[in-house]
């Protein structure tokens, strides 16, 4: 297909465009096959706006006479609008918009024609291997080992091709949990904890259906786990309720009886359709114009969105808690155990693992525990906060996770490598970009479609000193400790950064953050011309005794 | 001193058994625990409210609510002693004269001198010479020197120069308690002013030509502009039900050139209640988060803040961009007019936005003009309706722009809470009785001491360190967002919260930045004393050559051979100079080892007073949060230990 036969008209003049907190820009319009281009004319101070078509999430058009009006809302939640005169014209172009913003093939995304215009020095594709992580991982201890068993994707199609499983349990165990557990996710190590020597796996919900069918072989899987004598925590990502009625499809949980080891905890994550609609009424809320000052917080309250950011920090404090203070192993799930089941395993890690709180050991992570452990970024981020089609996969659950630990990070201002605007790039990159690492669903389909070898990785662009220092968390000071989160009400916070981004003027606060950098640099460079001072004076008191000596 | 065995309940933390004192203005707990021996002390006159609860197994339950929203709950074996106690603590937080007060024992070893010099830190008179003041158009009144006019007014005030002594007194038996107009701030750059007074007597057709005389003159003070607005601060329902009672507000039509315009913000009781509702979230254990956005959005707080402030935004905007001139009042003039006053002129000042511009600001538009401390704050024992937040919420205003502008303000976060602190504490004198009138006859100035002379002497705790005076935020009038800006107004937890030190971020920026600061100075203080060394080394050196011209070529080669050694040196000495310097822990580096300790020993003097509720514990833990390895963190972990764990179980 050409994207030039979606393209009537390429091209508009005198077209206005209209952004909160901007004087309204005279300019061009330009379509091309994945950007929409707009550049003011004026000379003095020539503008451009460059948007990609897979970020725009929905698209209105209205007339006036003759005067065709486009509003564009963004997945990354900005609203524009276009004044276009003519209606043929704005037509056309909202024609196009909307096939281009919506186009169904993967191939025709636009990290498969994305050439870039950096040197790149290191291949963000081959940056986070499973094999350098075990490595790390076999540096402390010997009870794990890695599986190919899923080489060809032929176990389980949304695991990646090796997993780190128990080393008492071989692949012929493996392939037996596999049938037992939903979608064949069977538990893998997810974290270990060096301190105590406790351990994190993840799997999705066991089939045991209504008549409490069991296997042997899950059950030694789990408690191979285990220290002789010691207990461990199941914690099931759904209220009990939900749980008992996912028996009746197949599903189910552990039951006490064959698994007398392990303690189950109920925790309560939404997911799906209700996260989207907690997203929608939010943006919604933070939108709206009119409303006073009551109706804010009851509309704030309303969406629930900080209700769900409460429940999965509390179960990923859960999880942490039960890992370094109560010294036990802990098993993560859901019922897909590609959800909530995620956000719990990694904001532990980031509460557990100084290392995940850096620039790097956060980009891990999120391979890690995102990608390679089978995250639908694909279905999940297809659509934000302003799409009309009532889609049934679609769910803000990596925003929450996002969100999550920007709560963290406010918390902690002082233990994080990387700043607010990591984790901003992180959350547009999900929804629309030029690279590949967010395509597909799993690593199954990415390596079908070839990203590796025929897109670009986010890595590449980001472990890049010149980008790196815009995501660097200027008051960082690295703190091994573990750190523990207030999940209390008082505590938590809406998310200015990405929810009122474009609602809000940003002037002053963007200003006390380049004075806080400005603070941090020049304390350093006195430092470096004390440090060569003092030197520099050593070396000439040693001269001049050298002298005197002689 | 009654010496009872009990446990102390801090929110959902685990117990702590301990001995309660009860001084002659302190409740003390102290723990039993013998290393720590951690203390708890509470003024008296912070308590708000006491209350006996349903004897348990355990004991006696008691529960101390304070006016800095510190909660403390305490269990007594005995109910004999919880109930002797609780008689005691009844009578004890209710003094009835003033000199029960704290301030009229508490004597924090300075001599006389000094004691006056700090009453005259802050001075009315050159705030308004600052402003420009007298000049063409204002001058300074007597006529209220012995309270004769009007005894909860200052002696000296600011009036136009065309009202004449018969136009003011004219005028000030038509206002409400004899509050005539008079000017609160006076902008030098376009003439345009700031009034304030109380509401007229004009009942439902009543009108005074004095009053209107008064008007006219504070327009013509402004030659610029050809009428006044006159800002009701009162919802119009609350102003229009005055009228039935002989007051009300300015009829147009009587006086020329005038725009009259109300801004509702509610009565003294309504904040009451909105604010108790507030606490009652606040105190809630284990809220969800419905509970909570539910119980805030009810309490209507936050609605209030925003009115004021917007009263404040009208106001600054009509002084500096439209250059026109406001009168400001409410019922008597003391409460909200008050607040929008002062809002106003921290908006358009950045005067006002320093540390001294703001004790100045207080001092004008609170102290001097009467606004009723202790009927609001109920410091001596009173009707429990004349009680309300109302300088609370100026303060939370204060905070609520100090978010929205980080860098504009010189103070932080933590002068804002112990100024709250002391307007309940009755430590220091300035914020005694009603009116001027009332301190003069307690001789406050002879007999306690000034908060602002002792903030003052521990600026360096309260500095803001984003702040910079050349910075562009800092200048001109700040303009707030208006709509819409709903989003902007947020919970201060730091406040309303402020003893609940697990809800807040476990480590501050600000006190991250301060420390960086200090170390910079530092490091500035040893460059030119290195670069001093440097010099004269150097010159040495140079003699040295001079006078051993002959060696000349020798000592070149030296040169040459020991720069040789020390780059062979270098990276050890590099590495230990590193060390030293970036990881600020305390044990290396014996200059940021001193420094810390510097702070620390700052923080502690600093808070004597505010040892009643062991503040400077946090001070310290926070400060150490730069040092990585250090104590920083270890509250957190602690913290994580007991109360976390209860929560994540527990929901």
């Amino acid at each position: 297909m050409e994207f030039a036969e979606l393209i009537k008209t390429p091209r508009a003049d005198n077209v206005v465009l209209h952004r909160p907190f901007y004087l309204a820009v005279e300019g061009t319009l330009c379509l091309t096959g994945h950007h929409l281009i707009f550049s003011s004319r004026r000379q003095d101070n020539a503008e451009e706006l460059w948007l990609l078509h897979s970020n725009i999430d929905s698209i209105e058009k209205r007339f006036v006479g003759s005067l065709g009006t486009i509003v564009i809302k963004c997945k990354d939640l900005r609203i524009i609008q276009l004044d276009i005169p003519g209606m043929e014209e704005c037509l056309n172009i909202a024609s196009s918009i909307e096939a281009l913003s919506t186009l169904d093939s993967v191939t025709l995304m636009y990290p498969f024609f994305y050439r870039p215009m950096f040197e790149i020095v290191e291949d963000g594709w081959r940056s986070f291997l499973p094999d350098q992580e075990f490595e790390l991982l076999s540096s402390v201890t010997d009870e794990w080992r890695l599986s190919c068993i899923n080489k060809e994707f032929s176990v389980c199609p949304s695991y990646p091709p090796v997993v780190v499983v128990p080393k008492s349990i071989d692949d012929e165990a493996l392939r037996k949990v596999a049938m037992f557990r939903y979608g064949s996710r069977f538990p893998v190590l997810s974290y270990y904890h060096k301190k105590n020597g406790m351990v994190m796996m993840r799997s999705s919900q066991p089939l045991t259906g209504t008549n409490g069918r069991r296997c042997k072989e899950d059950e030694k899987l789990i408690n191979a786990t285990l220290r002789p004598g010691k207990r461990g925590y199941i914690i099931d990502t759904r209220s009990l309720n939900v749980a008992q009625q996912a028996r009746a499809k197949g599903g189910g949980f552990e039951q006490e009886a064959h698994y007398p080891q392990w303690r189950r905890i109920h925790k309560c994550i939404e997911r799906f359709n209700i996260l989207q609609e907690s997203l929608i009424k939010l943006v919604e809320a933070c939108n709206d114009q009119s409303h006073n000052m009551d109706r804010w917080l009851s509309k704030l309250e309303a969406s629930n969105w900080l209700t769900h950011i409460k429940e999965i920090l509390t179960a990923a404090c859960l999880a942490a808690q039960c890992i370094d203070r109560e010294g036990a192993s802990v098993l993560v799930h859901g019922t897909e155990g590609t959800d909530s089941t995620l956000q719990v395993t990694s904001l532990a890690q980031i509460i557990l693992d100084p290392r995940c709180r850096t620039i790097r050991g956060f980009e891990s992570l999120v391979v890690r525990e995102w990608l390679q452990a089978g995250h639908p970024f694909q279905q999940r981020c297809a659509q934000s906060a302003y799409s009309n089609s009532k889609q049934k996969w679609e769910a803000p659950v990596f925003l929450l996770f996002l969100d999550c630990v920007w709560q963290i990070l406010r918390q902690f201002p002082c233990s994080f490598e990387f700043n607010e605007q990591f984790l901003i790039m992180l959350f547009e990159h999900a929804y629309a970009s030029q690279f590949g690492t967010f395509l597909g669903n799993n690593e199954n389909e990415r390596s079908k479609l070839k990203l590796p070898q025929k897109t670009m990785s986010l890595w590449s662009w980001v472990n890049r000193s010149e980008e790196l220092s815009k995501f660097q968390n200027p008051l960082f000071e690295a703190n091994s400790l573990v750190i523990w989160p207030s999940v209390a009400p008082q505590s938590l916070q809406l998310w200015e950064g990405v929810f009122l981004r474009w609602n809000r003027p940003s002037k002053f606060l963007d200003e006390a953050h380049e004075e806080m950098i400005n603070i941090i640099k020049y304390n350093k460079e006195l430092q470096a011309k004390v440090n060569a001072l003092r030197r520099q004076l050593a070396e000439m008191e040693t001269d001049d005794r050298m002298q005197e000596n002689l | 001193v009654e010496n009872v065995r009990l446990l102390d309940r801090l929110s959902s933390r685990k117990a702590a058994l301990g001995t309660l004192y009860l001084t002659a203005t302190h409740v003390i707990f102290v723990e039993n625990v013998s290393e720590t021996r951690k203390e708890t002390w509470v003024l008296h006159s912070q308590i708000s409210s006491i209350e006996k609860q349903a004897t348990t197994a355990t004991g006696c339950p008691l529960l101390i609510r304070c006016k800095n929203f510190q909660v403390i709950q305490l269990v007594i074996p005995q109910e004999r002693d919880c109930h002797d106690v609780y008689i005691s603590l009844i009578r004890l937080a209710r003094p009835v004269k003033y000199e029960e007060l704290y301030c009229f024992s508490f004597n924090p070893k300075l001599d006389k001198e000094e004691r006056e010099q700090g009453w005259k830190l802050v001075d009315l008179n050159e705030e308004y010479n600052r402003m420009g003041i007298p000049n063409n158009y204002w001058q300074i009144s007597d006529i209220n020197r012995d309270y004769g006019v009007c005894d909860s007014y200052p002696t000296e005030l600011y009036v136009p120069k065309s009202a004449t002594a018969h136009i003011i007194v004219g005028s000030s038996k038509f206002r409400s308690r004899r509050r005539f107009p008079a000017l609160s701030y006076y902008c030098k750059d376009n003439n345009a002013s700031i009034c304030r007074s109380s509401q007229p007597l004009s009942g439902f057709s009543a009108r005074c030509l004095e009053d209107e005389q008064m008007l006219q003159a504070i327009r013509k003070a402004n030659p610029g502009s050809d009428f006044i607005y006159v800002v009701d601060t009162r919802p119009k329902l609350n102003a229009m039900a005055n009228r039935a009672a002989g007051k009300g507000y300015e009829n147009e039509d009587n006086y020329s050139n005038i725009k009259f315009q109300f801004i509702g913000i509610e009565n003294i009781h309504v904040m009451r209640s909105s604010l108790q509702k507030m606490l009652e979230v606040c105190e809630l254990k284990s809220p969800s988060m419905s509970d909570f956005l539910w119980g805030l959005e009810n309490s209507g707080w936050l609605k209030h803040i925003k009115a004021i402030m917007d009263a404040g935004i009208f106001i600054a905007k009509a002084v500096a961009e439209e250059g026109v001139s406001v009168l400001v009042h409410c019922s008597d003039g003391w409460d909200r007019t008050a607040q929008v006053c002062s809002v106003a002129s921290l908006l358009l000042d950045p005067y006002y936005r320093t540390m001294k511009g703001f004790m100045v600001l207080v001092e004008k538009d609170w102290v001097s003009f009467g606004h009723k401390f202790n009927h609001r704050y109920g410091n001596l024992d009173g009707d429990p309706k004349e009680i309300s937040p109302v300088m609370d919420q100026f303060i939370e205003c204060v905070w609520q722009l100090m978010e929205q502008f980080p860098c504009a303000f010189e103070f932080n976060e933590r002068f804002l809470i112990h100024i709250q602190h002391h307007i309940y504490s009755c430590q220091f004198g300035n914020f005694l009785c009603n009116s001027q009138k009332e301190r003069r006859e307690l001789k406050i100035q002879e007999r306690t001491y000034s908060l602002w002379a002792h903030l003052w002497k521990n600026r360096a705790n309260y500095l803001n360190p984003l702040y910079r005076s050349d910075h562009g935020q800092t200048q001109g009038t700040l303009r707030p967002q208006m709509a819409p800006c709903n989003f902007l107004y947020k919970f201060w937890s730091g406040m309303y919260n402020r003893f609940e030190k697990g809800l807040h971020p476990r480590q501050s920026v600000t006190d991250y930045l301060m420390a960086v600061k200090e170390e910079t100075q530092q490091l500035e203080e040893e460059l030119e004393v290195l670069g001093e060394r440097l010099a004269n080394l150097q010159k040495s050196q140079l003699n040295d050559d001079k006078v051993k011209s002959k060696q000349q070529d020798r000592s070149k080669q030296l040169g040459l051979s020991t720069s040789n050694n020390s780059l062979a040196n270098t990276p050890q000495e590099y590495s230990n100079d590193l060390k030293s310097f970036p990881s600020r822990s305390p044990s290396q580096g014996d200059e940021e080892d001193s420094a810390l300790i510097l702070t620390q020993d700052n923080l502690k003097s600093s808070d004597p007073d505010l040892s009643a509720n062991s503040d400077q514990e946090s001070g310290v833990e926070d400060l150490s949060c730069r040092s990585p390895s250090g104590g920083g963190c270890l509250p957190s972990e602690d913290s994580g230990k007991d109360s976390d764990e209860a929560v994540y179980l527990a929901v």
